[in-house]
């Protein structure tokens, strides 16, 4: 009877100290990384300006820029697909072959790594395309990388959609489009922008799928007349930046200065899922 | 009317044609690591790409034995599933059964926002912090040897911790989901028969939740087996064989490391690389789908 008591004990202090793994894990990695980022590196020039050797500056605004960029032109592509994606499967489909082959190819695409989505990309987009090392290649990689967040999040809300609405709708007379239009996409809203708001976490985060897609450029905007050329031009992300500082460059301020820039975004992103999240509940309660 | 129907079809088309794109895809990106992962294959020789050791692709006589980099990247993903699963098992068991709401939350969010933290951050910290301390124990272990070349803490070691950390919060949401959705009546039952509470968790709870776990668990394999900057920052990157204290590279870092500067056939065998590894993960998802569908119909 003993042997079991202290059996338990020590399966208890096994299992609370696995959990506060995690929180000990996330505490000393937001400290730390603070800790470095904010005592250096970080102020209103790093922001704002391009390292240069030249003029002796040291700062990510180009990568800032072009994580923008690629965040925008990704996310305008890939939500109309994703969505559209969506309402086939859950409006149009009839369950058969052709339902199962894109659910099968839903799953397995946000199963592959995203270092074998930089290397399609580098070959199909940069390549065959001739896009090569741009700010666009990084987009349409990404495209197909985030596609399956979304598609999985719009199906999601549209199946809470009750079917009483499309009946009501179809009875009304209302064709599906018109039905789609302006009754299942406003009622799953929330659903779709908490996709779009993952996704576009996803993409902040990403790096082995840019970093031979988008490249490493730092140049920052020249004016309004560049604005579309620099979509065709080389362009790190904010993580890819990381990575070449903590690697190549051998420049820990600049390294730890963007992982704060990067913790405050993925933070906000958290923030914003957990309030649509909620927001979500008590829609659905009513 | 005419324009009505119109409309209802073109959406119609648009619409499948936007089901159709996520086939198109995963079409592609097979065809081309097919395309380009093969010609190495026949150009150096299937025995010698896969089964031998040396890895010298810019050497006067270059050879370009992948067999390490392979056996490092199963090794790898293996050492830290055995770490990262059962931590992340014992967490969910912690979140679903015994926290009160409070601390559950805090450890809930802890565990969605580790999951967010973009994997090159990872590396990063595991650069300086992982591996001075790993270089601390190298060197008291290997304080006489003379066979031994020192890492400075960038080994395969330190590549199996920043991967089970980076896998846990996937185990830990995933078996989390699946416990809870373990039915009231069975703990009631167990307790009932005098079944202290961690008896029923270990041997009622966990054992029918036990296809999500699983589910969990293959899920970190993929994660693992597809990670790459974060390793390529923290493994070292000579190829060797995968033993603890050795500078490592995998199937992904092999890539990302190697990729900006090859030519010729030295690129193509990356791209072979690229495909033995799409080939795991095929192999992964394959088998993921296959533990969904028989936890569908229990």
């Amino acid at each position: 009877m003993k042997n079991r008591r202290t059996g338990e004990i020590f399966l208890y202090g096994l299992i609370y100290f696995c959990a506060a793994i995690s929180v000990v894990l996330l505490v000393g990695i937001i400290a730390y990384v603070l800790y470095q980022g904010l005592g250096t590196a970080l102020n209103w020039e790093f922001l704002t300006t391009v390292t240069s050797a030249l003029k002796g500056t040291k700062g990510i605004a180009g990568n800032i820029v072009n994580t923008l960029y690629i965040v925008v032109i990704t996310m305008l592509i890939a939500t109309p697909i994703g969505v559209g994606a969506a309402i086939y499967l859950n409006e149009y489909a009839k369950p058969g072959r052709l339902v199962s082959l894109i659910e099968f190819a839903t799953e397995t695409l946000s199963g592959i790594p995203s270092i074998i989505f930089g290397l399609f990309g580098m070959m199909f987009f940069g390549q065959t395309l001739g896009l090569k090392y741009s700010l666009l290649t990084g987009s349409f990689t990404l495209t197909l990388l985030v596609l399956p967040l979304i598609t999985r999040n719009t199906q999601e809300a549209l199946k809470t959609v009750p079917d009483s609405y499309r009946h009501g709708a179809i009875g009304l007379g209302a064709g599906k489009w018109y039905t789609i239009r302006t009754i299942l996409l406003p009622s799953s809203m929330l659903g779709i922008i908490t996709g779009v708001i993952l996704a576009i976490g996803r993409i902040v985060g990403e790096s082995a799928a840019l970093i031979f897609t988008a490249g490493s450029g730092k140049a920052m905007l020249k004016g309004l007349s560049h604005f579309f050329p620099k979509m065709l031009e080389s362009g790190g992300t904010l993580t890819v930046q990381l990575y070449l500082a903590a690697t190549a460059e051998a420049d820990f301020d600049t390294a730890f200065g963007t992982a704060v820039v990067l913790l405050v975004i993925v933070f906000i992103i958290n923030i914003l899922t957990k309030l649509l999240a909620r927001k979500m509940d008590v829609n659905r309660e009513r | 009317m005419k324009t009505k129907q119109l409309v209802e079809k073109i959406a119609q088309y648009v619409f499948t044609f936007c089901g159709i794109v996520a086939i198109f895809a995963v079409c592609s990106i097979t065809f081309y690591m097919i395309l380009k992962g093969t010609p190495a294959l026949s150009e150096v020789g299937v025995f010698d790409l896969l089964f031998k050791t040396e890895w010298k692709p810019t050497a006067a006589e270059p050879s370009y034995g992948i067999l390490y980099i392979i056996l490092t990247s199963i090794v790898a993903t293996g050492c830290a599933i055995l770490i990262g699963v059962p931590v992340g098992i014992l967490t969910a068991v912690f979140l679903t059964e015994l926290s009160d709401k409070r601390i559950g939350n805090i450890v809930g969010s802890a565990v969605e926002l580790l999951a967010a933290i973009p994997s090159v951050i990872y590396g990063l910290l595991g650069m300086m912090l992982l591996n001075p301390f790993l270089y601390k124990i190298e060197r008291i272990i290997f304080a006489g040897s003379t066979t031994h070349k020192m890492t400075g803490g960038s080994n395969l070691l330190a590549a199996v911790i920043v991967l089970a950390i980076m896998i846990l919060p996937t185990v830990i949401s995933v078996s989390t989901r699946s416990i809870k959705a373990v039915h009231d009546s069975l703990r009631s039952a167990s307790l009932a028969l005098g079944a202290t509470k961690l008896q029923t968790i270990f041997k009622v709870v966990i054992p029918a939740a036990k296809s999500g776990i699983l589910t969990g668990a293959v899920l970190g394999i993929g994660r693992a087996l597809g990670e790459a900057m974060a390793i390529n920052m923290v493994a070292g990157g000579a190829v060797n064989l995968p033993l603890p204290f050795n500078s490592v590279r995998t199937l992904t870092t092999q890539v990302v490391s190697e990729m900006g500067y090859s030519a010729g056939l030295h690129r193509e065998i990356l791209f072979t690389v690229g495909l033995i590894l799409y080939i795991f993960i095929m192999i992964v998802n394959l088998v993921l789908m296959k533990i969904r569908k028989d936890g569908e119909k229990d």
